[in-house]
């Protein structure tokens, strides 16, 4: 035994020597089942190639089988941390298509139930993010902490924590009681100190400036060409936010900022995160002071047997990972013909190799960390 | 100062700690098996059927439509529909479901069933410690395992069930008025024109399926 | 600033991309959102040309998709005069129905949406079709004006077979490597599951087995 250990040799590469390594699809930081290709030059990356679709399930072509209803459910299974955004994206390309009005009492819920699930995206990314950096545990579990305040309200909204099922084309499924309202009242109340205790905890520690400053910088013409959307885009200093550009639902009422980063490294996105829970902290007390009474659903919708007039629509909105799409064709029957998701998560991807290029192996976890993707989405 | 950054994390760590002891906000976990959260009252699990009375077959309130089989986004419900019929809660002749099967390893827990049933027949169980040792037989729920009384409804959901019973009540008393006018209608045809009509209410057979909506 | 209607966009289309052929094609959703549709010869020149454009600025191409048109056949009923031969050998020209079919073959269509990250507007919506759906499916790849098709488009090169021209790397994207067939489209017959299943005995239940759960 001894001696079958001591012929195992450490290893030492040629100078100038070529290794691949295959990170994931069961890798820890590739949070879910993703792989990235990689070719290293002693640690630093000179290639890498990201590969998913272990997660496929065809979506899109599901969603083109069932009736309109019945994609519903299915959205929520796409970015599986973020389900009432998804909702919102698909029903607002369903109100595009076939031309629906929804009540401002649902609007303002829908603004409500999509900040609280950007709060909760965010802080679950900051966890996960510091946990890839070493932090492991401690900010995670405080992040995830607050988190279970969100999951409970949706829970008690909508019936299901996490899959949702909570929108429909033309309002909403269930109304928010008084004392639901009540209740989110009070978490926005206690959310501030939350976020100042969150950033409190790591925003100067010098381990993770020193991990993440000036590290995978994605510069302003890269990210607007490759299409990067959300925080990411942010971070690099475009100034593009859909709730601001398009104004969908009730958005040009509320006021908040959108932060803007400087240098599109890993700590500018992930100070992009906190800013932006204290703006969605913001907007979540705005929107609760000015709910109006209401209906929650326009009465004459048909949710069952839908079936908008041939053509098609684009519907787009702002979830927490980027620009959720959906783009829908219908030709006059009751599912749609083409039915088609534009994922953040994975168009935020292209530019993964461009950001690790010449960066250690090491930082490509980090990097990655930083694009926060969820596999459902990416795989679909 | 090089390290102010880490005492300043340190110090909210030591304050979460030592919150923990004082701060509910601050400790949120319960040791499960022991302890358990209470579920909301929205909170939705799996599909039951529900029957009124106390006969899971004759009380059973759904019709065989197969809208639910039609609507269900992964189609776990399997329905076929009986030959005869049998008097639904307000007295109607209506079909019952010879077979009803919900594939609960499919079903995703949506509840667009519940939403489309316009009989108030399926309903959300809030059970969901489900574990079976059989994967075939085990995760496909028959009539018989589905069917559960308005009881147990009331009992999970109090505010939905008593939404709902209240409508009933309205829709069995319109049924029995709307029979009773009927009745009289047929009574004051048949018997000799000018004879008093007054008690034909009493003509009015009570429906074989009682209702009992406390 | 808003962008101008599609028709203003395909005058100066072709004014700036000499020999472009661009048609503006109708949409009838309550959305109107028109889309104009590009020759493959001059689509580079023409997306170069809106990205660089001064007032437009169109920078960011937002969403790419592939869309599967199949063969259709449309039967339209035509009256027409013809030669009528009686029975009894005389003629005479009577109006007679008669049915016309036009086929129509099918195509796979390329979407683009794009928007200006800078202006701040959108969408423009792009399109361009292919000659069939076999050999044929081949279009200009657009992935060297905006990276964001770049996966978008090896989606549509995986699920739909439209093979991009000039695409730095078109690979199977969400699919194998040997995966053969191309799933999104709409004659598309996904395998049959040859892994036999074990259909349980169901206790307590006069139905057969159901079809529904294999």
């Amino acid at each position: 035994m001894r001696d079958a250990l001591a012929d195992l040799a450490v290893y030492e590469p040629e100078e100038g020597e070529i290794m691949e390594v295959s990170m994931g699809p069961h890798h820890p930081s590739t949070h879910g089942v993703f792989r990235m290709d990689v070719k290293l030059e002693g640690e630093r990356v000179v290639r890498l190639k990201p590969v998913f679709g272990y997660l496929h399930r065809n979506h899109e072509k599901i969603a083109e089988h069932g009736a309109y209803l019945s994609a519903i459910p299915y959205t929520d299974r796409l970015d599986y941390l973020c389900s009432m955004t998804n909702n919102w994206g698909y029903v607002l390309a369903v109100e595009k298509l076939a031309g629906i009005a929804v009540p401002e009492r649902a609007e303002y819920i829908r603004v409500i139930v999509a900040e609280l699930t950007r709060f909760q995206n965010h802080a679950g990314l900051v966890g996960f993010l510091l946990q890839d950096m070493g932090a492991s545990g401690t900010p995670l579990m405080y992040a995830f902490r607050e988190r279970e305040k969100v999951l409970d309200l949706f829970e008690s909204l909508s019936g299901a924590r996490m899959m949702c099922n909570y929108m429909r084309f033309g309002g909403l499924r269930v109304d928010a009681t008084a004392s639901w309202l009540a209740e989110v009242r009070q978490l926005v109340g206690r959310l501030p100190r939350f976020v100042d205790e969150f950033e409190n905890l790591l925003r100067v520690n010098e381990i993770l400036m020193a991990r993440t400053q000036g590290v995978g910088v994605l510069p302003r013409e890269l990210a607007i060409n490759a299409g990067v959307t959300g925080p990411m885009l942010r971070a690099s200093g475009v100034n593009y936010d859909v709730r601001k550009v398009d104004h969908y639902g009730v958005y040009d009422r509320f006021h908040f900022r959108v932060p803007l980063g400087e240098h599109g490294d890993v700590y500018d996105r992930y100070m992009m995160r906190i800013l932006e829970m204290r703006e969605t902290v913001k907007i979540l007390e705005q929107a609760v002071r000015d709910i109006p009474a209401g209906p929650i659903i326009d009465p004459k919708v048909r949710l069952r047997g839908l079936r908008p007039k041939a053509g098609e629509a684009y519907g787009r909105i702002e979830s927490p990972k980027g620009e959720l799409g959906f783009f829908l064709i219908s030709d006059g029957t009751g599912n749609p013909y083409r039915y088609r998701v534009r994922p953040p998560s994975m168009i935020n991807l292209t530019i993964l190799e461009d950001m690790c290029l010449g960066e250690n192996i090491a930082d490509t976890v980090i990097i990655l960390g930083s694009v926060d993707i969820v596999l459902g989405e990416v795989d679909r | 100062m090089v390290g102010e950054g880490l005492i300043q994390g340190l110090v909210e760590t030591a304050r979460n700690f030592f919150g923990s002891y004082v701060d509910k906000e601050r400790l949120t976990t319960v040791q499960f098996p022991e302890e358990r959260l209470p579920l909301p009252e929205a909170s939705r699990v799996f599909p039951i059927l529900l029957f009124d009375g106390g006969d899971p077959e004759a009380g059973l309130r759904c019709v065989a439509c197969q809208i639910c089989e039609k609507e269900c986004p992964p189609r776990c419900i399997h329905i076929e529909k009986s030959k005869d019929k049998k008097p639904d809660f307000v007295g109607k002749q209506q079909f019952y479901p010879a077979v009803f099967d919900i594939d609960v390893s499919v079903c995703m827990s949506c509840q667009i069933c519940v939403e489309v049933c316009p009989f108030d027949a399926i309903r959300m169980d809030k059970e969901f410690e489900l574990s079976t040792s059989d994967r075939f037989g085990g995760l496909l729920w028959t009539k018989e395992q589905l069917a559960k009384p308005n009881d147990y409804y009331k009992k999970i959901h109090p505010e939905e069930s008593a939404e709902t019973d209240e409508r009933r009540v309205k829709e069995l008393a319109d049924a029995r008025a709307k029979a009773a006018a009927a009745a009289a209608k047929a009574k004051a045809a048949s018997a000799a024109p000018g004879s008093a009509a007054g008690n034909g209410t009493e003509a009015v057979k009570e429906p074989e399926q009682k209702v009992t909506p406390q | 600033m808003a962008l101008p209607s599609p028709e203003q966009i395909k005058t100066q289309i072709e004014a700036g991309v000499p020999g472009a052929a661009v048609t503006v094609i109708a949409n009838g959703s309550p959305s109107a959102q028109r889309s104009l549709l590009l020759d493959h010869a001059h689509a580079r020149s023409v997306a170069e040309f809106l990205r660089d454009h001064a007032e437009w600025r169109l920078d960011y191409c937002s969403l790419m998709t592939g869309v599967d048109w199949l063969d259709a056949e449309t039967s339209q009923k035509v009256k027409v005069k013809k030669v009528v031969q009686a029975a009894d050998g005389s003629e005479s020209e009577q109006e007679v129905e008669e049915v016309r079919k036009t086929k129509t073959p099918g195509y796979l269509e390329a979407v683009y949406h794009l928007f200006s990250m800078e202006k701040k507007h959108g969408p423009v919506v792009l399109r361009m079709r292919t000659t069939d759906r076999g050999d044929g499916a081949r279009l200009p790849s657009l992935t060297p004006v905006w990276r964001s098709a770049e996966f978008q488009e090896r989606e549509a090169f995986d699920l739909y077979g439209i093979v991009f021209e000039g695409h730095p790397d078109l690979r199977r994207i969400l699919m194998w490597d040997g995966f053969v067939d191309y799933p999104m489209r709409k004659d598309y017959v996904p395998p049959v599951d040859e892994v036999p299943v074990v259909v349980p005995q169901r206790p307590g239940s006069a139905g057969t087995p159901s079809e529904v759960h294999r």
